[in-house]
């Protein structure tokens, strides 16, 4: 797969650790090289360039309307005359935080739930397991559209609290964006607690555990300072592949009017848009699908070449 | 294996009984009723439709009457796709099946759920089946050949197709074929129902990204079955590489895309919100989620549970299957 590379030159006989050998081996690996700086690149460009871009994402200009793209906008405008360039880096930022944020607490409850099962073991065990596999067999996607339903009052009520007060006018839409993190995290969480389980099963058996024990430590400190950090390399891994996931489902709840609402937009909104007015004006559904299509592909070559670097078995489809 | 079918049959009753506990008190713990969205009705009307409906009664009544209507009661699945109305689609009537009864629409007067589900649910079956057809047909061979050609160029542009069709999501796909065939080429309609050609573009939208899991699958199986012994036995007494893969590796090549089928059906099911929302479709699918957006508690219920109940089904069967095609799994 990787191009035959001239090994690097044994001058400094520094050990290497697990941690050096695997961003070595991520190194050599092209495509997920490419892929890692794409995102990162990206994400730079969503966060940084939008101040001076010279259009707001909302900025209209009704007597310009719908334009194709041109040297001032590089993606056309839509038929309210926004450019389109704009509102992609800031659908960008949110469809990339909601990827992030909901990955996060998909990580957060998945290694808590899968430590504690793993390290309890016997009844306990068994029964948080059975939970999941209850919850695995459950639609979730239904139960996310559930939720985004059940969700929309309180949220609605979360932004009405927040326009109270001037300064914090950008972060209204923030309920809506909460309501995401909490409904796709609760559901993405399983399969994370499945893999952490597993791990947490073998390392147990070790021996610097069996040490830990001998030296009195308590069950927490060995949960969070030996184990935890022993399940970096699944984690990692699996966190990286959940962010597509979750930027799927995101812009999968935002095309059938669940995720933001306007004039706040997602990559989701923006294609749900341009799928409506492709007929007449093709580039408002060609740019954003593109672009989306895109970070998730590099996003998932990115987590399978992390999965290679790092050697996780757990992990593999 | 009778034994393991009953074993698995008792294990869903928790797992049903669980999602339709949790769909009841969900929707009826939300702020505001299915009737507060409309214009302001006077409040005798708001009783009287609440009486109606039996909204009036403590929660925990109406929790057991909701639990005693879908308890299935009798078994005559054949009634499903009995056509007793003549209109030349299955019925799908659940009440004469099995007895259950999911209750009067909230939003729609005059109707009970059950008939909205009789209505809609043949055409997402139609386009489940359709797609999950365009999945196996596509992703299989792509996947066999990119196996049997490991590692050239044949392998590198099915696999990466592969990637591509899955980062491609199918709110993107859809409007993209639509644009191309429908309204470039007009080789179809851009949207609808009513004809045969119809069927064409909804399936392939749909069962592309399963083309590609299947192809990826397929690949992986393949190879893994071709490195054992008894391939290089059959190599060995002269059988020719077409024989090999069809007679005697295909079958254990498949099994991690029939361990996938599972995920992929209930994917499929929540792919057909979209798709019927982008095509127009009168599925069941583009009811589930207008229902949720109008609280019918009902309907909505009643729809997670018979998707919950399909797909429950689905994977029982999708285990036979599997042990079917590897004896050594022997029902664990």
């Amino acid at each position: 797969m990787n191009a035959a590379e001239p090994p690097a030159p044994p001058a400094a006989e520094r050990p290497h650790s697990p941690g050096r050998d695997a961003w070595l081996r991520l190194r050599r690996n092209r495509l997920a090289v490419v892929s890692g700086v794409f995102v990162i690149v990206l994400a730079a460009i969503c966060i940084v360039a939008p101040p001076f871009l010279g259009h707001g994402y909302a900025d209209q200009n009704l007597s310009l309307g719908a334009t194709p793209p041109s040297g001032t906008h590089w993606f056309g405008t839509d038929e309210l005359g926004r450019d389109l360039f704009a509102r992609l880096l800031y659908g960008g930022r949110i469809s990339l935080m909601v990827g992030f944020i909901a990955s996060l607490v998909a990580l957060v409850i998945g290694v808590s739930y899968g430590a504690v099962a793993g390290y309890a073991g016997g009844k306990l065990d068994a029964f948080l397991m059975r939970v999941v596999d209850i919850l695995y067999a459950l639609p979730f996607t239904i139960f996310v559209i559930l939720m985004m339903v059940f969700l929309k009052q309180p949220m609605d009520q979360l932004d009405a609290w927040l326009r109270q007060f001037s300064f914090l006018k950008n972060l209204q839409g923030i309920g809506k964006i909460v309501g995401l993190f909490a409904a796709i995290g609760a559901v993405e969480w399983l399969t994370m607690a499945r893999i952490v389980r597993g791990q947490v099963l073998s390392l147990k058996k070790m021996e610097y555990i069996e040490a830990a024990r001998t030296l009195g430590f308590g069950h927490a400190r060995i949960i969070f300072k030996h184990i935890v950090p022993n399940l970096l390399g699944p984690v990692i891994v699996f966190t990286t592949l959940t962010i597509p996931a979750v930027m799927m489902l995101e812009s999968f709840l935002s095309f059938l009017g669940l995720g933001v609402d306007a004039p706040l937009s997602s990559w989701g909104t923006l294609i749900k848009d341009g799928a409506d007015k492709m007929e007449n004006f093709p580039w408002l559904l060609v740019f954003p699908g593109s672009v989306f299509a895109s970070t998730l592909l590099a996003l998932n070559l990115l987590g399978d070449g992390l999965r290679d670097a790092l050697d996780v078995r757990a992990a593999r489809d | 294996m009778l034994r393991f079918i009953l074993r698995r049959l008792l294990e869903t009753i928790p797992v049903l009984l669980i999602i339709a506990s949790a769909t009841f008190f969900m929707l009826r713990l939300v702020p505001g009723g299915p009737f507060t969205a409309e214009k302001a009705v006077s409040k005798e009307i708001l009783r009287n439709l609440q009486a109606h409906y039996g909204l009036d009664k403590p929660l925990p009544v109406q929790y057991a009457a909701y639990l005693w209507d879908i308890t299935p009661k009798r078994f005559a699945p054949w009634h499903l796709f009995a056509d007793a109305d003549r209109n030349e689609s299955p019925d799908f009537d659940l009440k004469a099946a099995f007895g259950i009864n999911l209750g009067p629409s909230f939003k729609y007067p005059n109707r009970t759920v059950n008939e909205i589900i009789a209505d809609k649910l043949p055409h997402s079956l139609e386009l489940g089946l359709w797609a999950l057809a365009v999945a196996l047909a596509l992703g299989i061979p792509l996947g066999v050949l990119a196996a049997m050609r490991k590692n050239t160029a044949v392998d590198y542009t099915a696999s990466t197709l592969a990637m591509v069709g899955i980062c491609v999501p199918t709110f993107v796909m859809g409007p993209l074929l639509v644009l191309f065939f429908a309204l470039h080429l007009r080789w179809f309609n851009a949207s609808g129902w009513y004809f045969a050609s119809d069927r064409v573009l909804p399936a392939a939208t749909l069962g592309l990204v399963y083309a590609a899991y299947v192809a990826r699958l397929t690949r992986g199986g393949m190879l893994e079955v071709l490195n054992q012994d008894y391939i290089r036995t059959a190599r060995a007494k002269g059988a020719g590489e077409t024989r090999i893969v069809l007679r005697h590796a295909l079958r254990g090549g498949l099994l991690p895309v029939v361990t996938f089928l599972g995920p992929a059906i209930a994917g499929i099911i929540s792919g057909s919100f979209v798709i019927e929302t982008i095509f127009q479709i009168p599925g069941l699918g583009r009811e589930f989620v207008t229902s949720a957006f109008n609280r019918d508690y009902t309907l909505v219920s009643g729809t997670v549970l018979l998707y919950a109940g399909l797909i429950v089904a689905l994977n029982l069967a999708v285990d036979v299957v599997q042990v079917w095609l590897d004896p050594r799994l022997k029902f664990e």
